[in-house]
């Protein structure tokens, strides 16, 4: 009875999301392109075979984890100085935090297209047009393209999610700690960075589940190009899925990212569930 | 005096990363006000003719559609949401079952699952239903996106319930709707309402599932962008007044509720 107003959603959720997954175990022991009709012999575990010994996955991989990494540290980096600014009063705080969250909350294809046509491109851009020079930046630096893209959008969630972590400090501590003479570095590295450290991992963890998943930016600013130079996982499984139709090789790709996933998450839930006990105790 | 010069350098400071953060959301708006000839020049133009002509063209090319699709989709998904996460968290919360814990984070690992992972199955089942390109094909898909994240939100406001003034209620014989109303809808309400605005943004700006699954009939605006590119020449100025109209949106919402984002992105762990 208690578990009544809980089961339609777990229902739901296991309908939507774990039964496709098994499927796809299924899907991804067959020999299945949908561009041959007809049989669909089943295989064992030959696509993975394929999938693990196909130097694309493995530089979609590559990528995956330097475009994830990439654009999650920088934004780390840029949303914690962010954070300390806001950090303090100052006129205009609330206008100036409003400018900050904006890129966030820009549509991702529409900031994706932003970048790539109105300030990377070579003869119009913003960036060629206040700084000179006629770089093609899109395909000279696919990559750094795709992870500033990414680190615009999503420094203010680290940010927002740093500025709660500094607002939670004691300020009694820490006028303690001025009292007895420390100065601001000091205070900065041994009492406020310590600190934040949990917020820092998790901002690092759910930026890192998010940014897995990245499609949007490099279907639309690089196309996985040049060559496979930004081809990340989502990108490659979805070529493979609608552009090769390789059903049964797409599906063995997917569960090779899951179980990649399964291990980032474990450390994912470490965090999360550490900060739960942090409220708890509270 | 000397610290209060130093604050308003640190002010100053923050005053000019804001501004340059910004100023590509800027560039947009501006651009989006000007003729393409104006838009398409090195040095950039600053000072131009403001025109509306980007916008009508962008509405003659038929956006409307698009953009109504995408507020059906977001707008149903987001209230499927609300319906099924709000008792979810409430059992995960207020009135624990056993076992909640596992509930609750078998919720947040299909979140972390990636969506390209399980797609195919969907695509699939979805195709074999006739159910392509139907705006709600993605309600539903969108509200299974956002569960999680609604549940763990919805669970962390809920948890802002004191639990004295739900006994004492209790004790008066106060019934569980009576308390529901008089007591919890009261104090989550807020909770809910940033709930509903973050799985609206979210859903609004969804990609993958949008540009896979629909074609004619239920292509929401982020379609209506990507479309739009591949067929034009000159387009810049076009380009970015389709996309300020697309983001209008979920600027306002996020801007409304900025507060509330930070909980609704950490799925509650950060307040």
């Amino acid at each position: 009875m208690r578990r009544a107003p809980l089961l339609p959603a777990l229902i739901f959720a296991i309908i939507i999301t774990q039964v496709p997954f098994l499927y796809t175990l299924y899907l991804s022991t067959l020999s299945w392109n949908a561009l041959r009709p007809g049989d669909k012999p089943f295989v064992w575990f030959d696509n993975y075979i394929t999938v693990l010994s196909d130097s694309r996955l493995r530089s979609a991989l590559v990528n995956t984890v330097v475009l994830t990494a990439g654009a999650v540290i920088f934004s780390l980096i840029l949303g914690l100085l962010f954070a300390v600014l806001l950090d303090r009063k100052f006129l205009g705080r609330g206008i100036v935090r409003t400018m900050l969250i904006t890129p966030f909350l820009v549509m991702p294809i529409a900031a994706a297209l932003l970048w790539k046509h109105a300030l990377f491109n070579p003869t119009y851009g913003l960036i060629n047009g206040l700084f000179g020079g006629s770089t093609d930046w899109v395909s000279s630096y696919p990559k750094a393209a795709v992870i500033t893209t990414l680190v615009w959008q999503w420094t203010p969630f680290m940010m927002l999610i740093l500025l709660a972590g500094l607002q939670s400090q004691s300020h009694e501590v820490l006028e303690a700690a001025k009292v007895d003479g420390a100065n601001a570095w000091q205070i900065f590295t041994k009492m406020t960075l310590p600190h934040l450290r949990q917020y820092l991992e998790l901002g690092a963890l759910l930026g890192s589940i998010y940014l897995v998943n990245t499609f949007d930016a490099v279907f639309s600013i690089t196309q996985g190009g040049p060559g496979t130079a930004t081809t990340n996982l989502p990108y490659e499984i979805y070529l493979t899925m609608f552009r090769k139709f390789e059903y049964g090789e797409a599906s063995a790709a997917g569960v090779i990212v899951v179980f990649l996933t399964i291990i980032v998450a474990t450390f994912a839930l470490r965090v999360i569930s550490g900060l739960f006990k942090v409220e708890e105790n509270r | 005096m000397r610290a209060r010069l130093q604050n308003s350098i640190w002010g100053v400071a923050a005053w000019i990363a804001g501004i340059i953060f910004v100023f590509p959301v800027i560039w947009m708006v501006l651009t989006s006000f000007k003729q393409e000839n104006v838009a398409a020049t090195n040095p950039p133009s600053w000072f131009f003719a403001p025109t509306l002509a980007q916008y009508t063209q962008v509405f003659d090319r038929n956006i409307t559609p698009f953009l109504l699709n995408s507020l059906m989709a977001s707008i149903f998904s987001t209230i499927l949401v609300v319906l099924l996460a709000t008792p979810a968290a409430y059992a995960l919360s207020l009135r624990p079952v056993a076992k909640w814990s596992d509930s609750l984070f078998f919720f947040i690992t299909t979140k972390m699952m990636p969506a390209v992972a399980a797609f195919l199955p969907v695509y699939l089942l979805v195709k074999h239903l006739g159910m392509l390109d139907n705006v709600w094909t993605m309600v539903i898909l969108y509200t299974s996106m956002n569960l999680p994240l609604a549940v763990w939100m919805m669970r962390s406001f809920l948890l802002e319930v004191p639990r004295e003034v739900l006994e004492a209620g209790e004790v008066d014989g106060a019934g569980l709707i009576t308390s529901i109303r008089k007591i919890i809808l009261p104090i989550v309400s807020p909770g809910l309402a940033a709930t509903a605005l973050i799985c609206f943004i979210f859903a609004w700006n969804e990609f993958f599932l949008a540009v896979n699954l629909t074609a004619t009939n239920a292509s929401t605006s982020p379609i209506f962008l990507v479309g739009f590119i591949s067929s034009e020449g000159a387009f810049l100025a076009r380009l970015c007044a389709a996309a300020t109209i697309v983001s209008l949106p979920v600027l306002i919402a996020g801007w409304v509720a900025q507060n509330k984002l930070v909980r609704g992105l950490s799925m509650g762990a950060v307040k």
